[in-house]
């Protein structure tokens, strides 16, 4: 089962101080490579706390450990930095800004532990 | 022996907190006192040993790197400068006389970050202030699509909410604080009134507040998912504040209307005038991103995404911007000072700088710096090398070298280049 959710992008504190260890450290990769659901929404597509989940825009796709958070149904949340960005286009409208909040996200729970982030 | 370093300022945000104090002994850092966690890392994880420049992986002579990477920028047709944002302004003037010199293109983080507010500046204008005045006077604090919590963390205790001053001698019991935001954060829970509101609806919320405060009745009892008598509530406490500030984030500048959202926030903060003294400030990201605004509005005449092909500087965001250049595939070389588009560029752009030659600097290893061309392994501006950065406010901070080592600056190399290049 699978449903089209929307993604926002953003910093978090452990993203800023694993960015510090470097973008290879273990602190940088477990910070980033996880998405925030809202636990009703991770009832309904049968997600577990950290069970591993397949985002997908028409842009690219990211196998995500899924966390659940604050953000309201419908909304999930992924900290900035190289897992979020295979899941961003570069269309700017003309102001150099991609789309990093507020895109067509399609979330499909995974089985299996490998994430590679 | 050790020695301590009193009122440095940490390079790593927009707050650039200058109280920060540093024990150091020789070219070791021992201690940081006073900075957050993540200004922590700026200097604790810092490894200040000085390294050789790399030349397509192999470590060469300062002067063989300066050679090659002046080859590079001659022979290329349509040269990228992007990042500058961690770096100091003193090397940022150095990046637009070599894009002037070599008709390259110039763009800071800015255009992934504040970009869209510095179309909407360009649009309405900017009623600002600085931090020393939202500590001293601030009653009502508005966080907009920000989450200081999370990317500023002393910006609350220093400037915004709990930090006392001339007129607000209790701190936080003197000062009402709202948040707007699409999910709870760590801000939220801080706020006195925390308004969610729906993603996409902000320039609707916005414009609602803007009638309210003429006077209007909107037709509808919901706006954005926040019914409408919440939003009287806050336009009400808007127009009868002493001095009332909105912080902005990219939770407008990353949305769907993007410079939209901004120039609706800035119409309102400017209209509120009419009744209280109120201002807004961006919240800006990198250490000195905005210097970078700064030192190309001062040399160029724009904030952002300039190109000198032609011989004088031409501003055109959405073709002059890194992601655009990179995305059409129209840089054949690049220069990355201080940041990392690698990580933090869309995959699809980030990509394109696996094609090209790329020049990177850097004080610490990153995506882009791992994949260069040309590494100049530079020294960190308010670590080892001291220089000028610009607060989120606007007020130019001097930052301090704490320890002494033997790296060089991005601003002597960048010299080098210009120096070298045809």
């Amino acid at each position: 089962m699978s449903d089209r959710l929307t993604l926002i992008t953003g910093r978090t504190r452990k993203q800023a101080i694993g960015m510090h260890k470097g973008k290879a450290s273990a602190e940088y990769l477990e910070a980033t490579a996880l998405v925030e659901m809202n636990p009703d929404d991770m009832t309904r597509l049968d997600v577990s706390e950290g069970g591993h989940v397949l985002l997908r825009t028409d842009d690219g796709e990211v196998e995500l450990t899924a966390r659940a958070g604050t953000v309201p149904a419908g909304l999930v949340f992924v900290p900035m930095g190289t897992s979020a960005n295979k899941l961003i286009g570069t269309e700017t409208l003309g102001t150099g800004m991609p789309c990093f909040k507020g895109l067509q996200v399609d979330v499909t729970p995974l089985a299996g532990e490998e994430v590679s982030p | 022996m050790s020695t301590t370093v009193e009122n440095v300022a940490c390079p790593f945000c927009g707050c650039l907190c200058d109280d920060i104090i540093v024990e150091t002994e020789g070219t070791k850092i021992l201690k940081v006192k006073l900075a957050c966690s993540s200004g922590q890392g700026i200097f604790m994880d810092y490894d200040p040993r000085p390294r050789r420049p790399l030349v397509h992986g192999s470590e060469v002579e300062w002067s063989e790197a300066v050679a090659e990477a002046a080859r590079i920028l001659s022979a290329a047709d349509s040269p990228l400068i992007y990042g500058l944002s961690s770096s100091a302004s003193e090397a940022q003037r150095k990046a637009v006389a070599l894009a002037d010199k070599i008709g390259a293109v110039i763009d800071s983080t800015s255009s992934v970050c504040h970009g869209p507010t510095g179309l909407a500046m360009q649009a309405v204008g900017e009623p600002t202030c600085t931090l020393g005045e939202v500590r001293d006077r601030a009653d009502l604090v508005v966080f907009w699509g920000c989450n200081p919590d999370a990317s500023h963390l002393r910006h609350f205790p220093r400037f915004s909410l709990t930090a006392k001053g001339t007129l607000t001698p209790n701190g936080r019991s003197d000062r009402t604080m709202y948040v707007i935001d699409v999910r709870p954060t760590g801000s939220s829970k801080k706020a006195d009134h925390f308004l969610q509101i729906e993603v996409g609806s902000d320039y609707e919320v916005l414009t609602t507040l803007r009638l309210l405060v003429r006077g209007g009745e909107p037709s509808s009892d919901v706006v954005g998912g926040v019914p409408v008598a919440e939003l009287k509530e806050l336009a009400e406490r808007m127009k009868s504040c002493r001095y009332g500030v909105a912080f902005m984030g990219m939770g407008l500048t990353m949305a769907p209307a993007r410079q939209l959202n901004v120039a609706e926030l800035f119409t309102l903060v400017a209209e509120l005038n009419d009744h209280a003294k109120f201002s807004v400030i961006p919240m800006r990201g990198h250490g000195n991103v905005t210097g970078a605004d700064q030192v190309l509005s001062w040399t160029t005449g724009y904030p952002f995404a300039v190109s000198f092909a032609r011989g004088y500087p031409q501003f055109m965001p959405g073709e002059f911007t890194a992601v655009d250049m990179l995305a059409r595939k129209a840089a054949d070389a690049a220069v990355i000072i201080a940041s990392d588009p690698g990580a933090h560029f869309p995959a699809a752009a980030a990509a394109h700088l696996e094609r090209i030659p790329t020049i990177v600097f850097d004080h610490g290893p990153s995506v882009v710096a791992a994949k260069a061309d040309v590494l100049f392994p530079t020294a960190a501006y308010g670590v080892d090398a001291g220089g000028t950065a610009y607060r989120m406010d606007n007020v130019p901070i001097p930052l301090t070298q704490v320890i002494e080592t033997d790296r060089p600056t991005d601003e002597e190399i960048l010299d080098r280049i210009i120096e070298a290049v045809d």
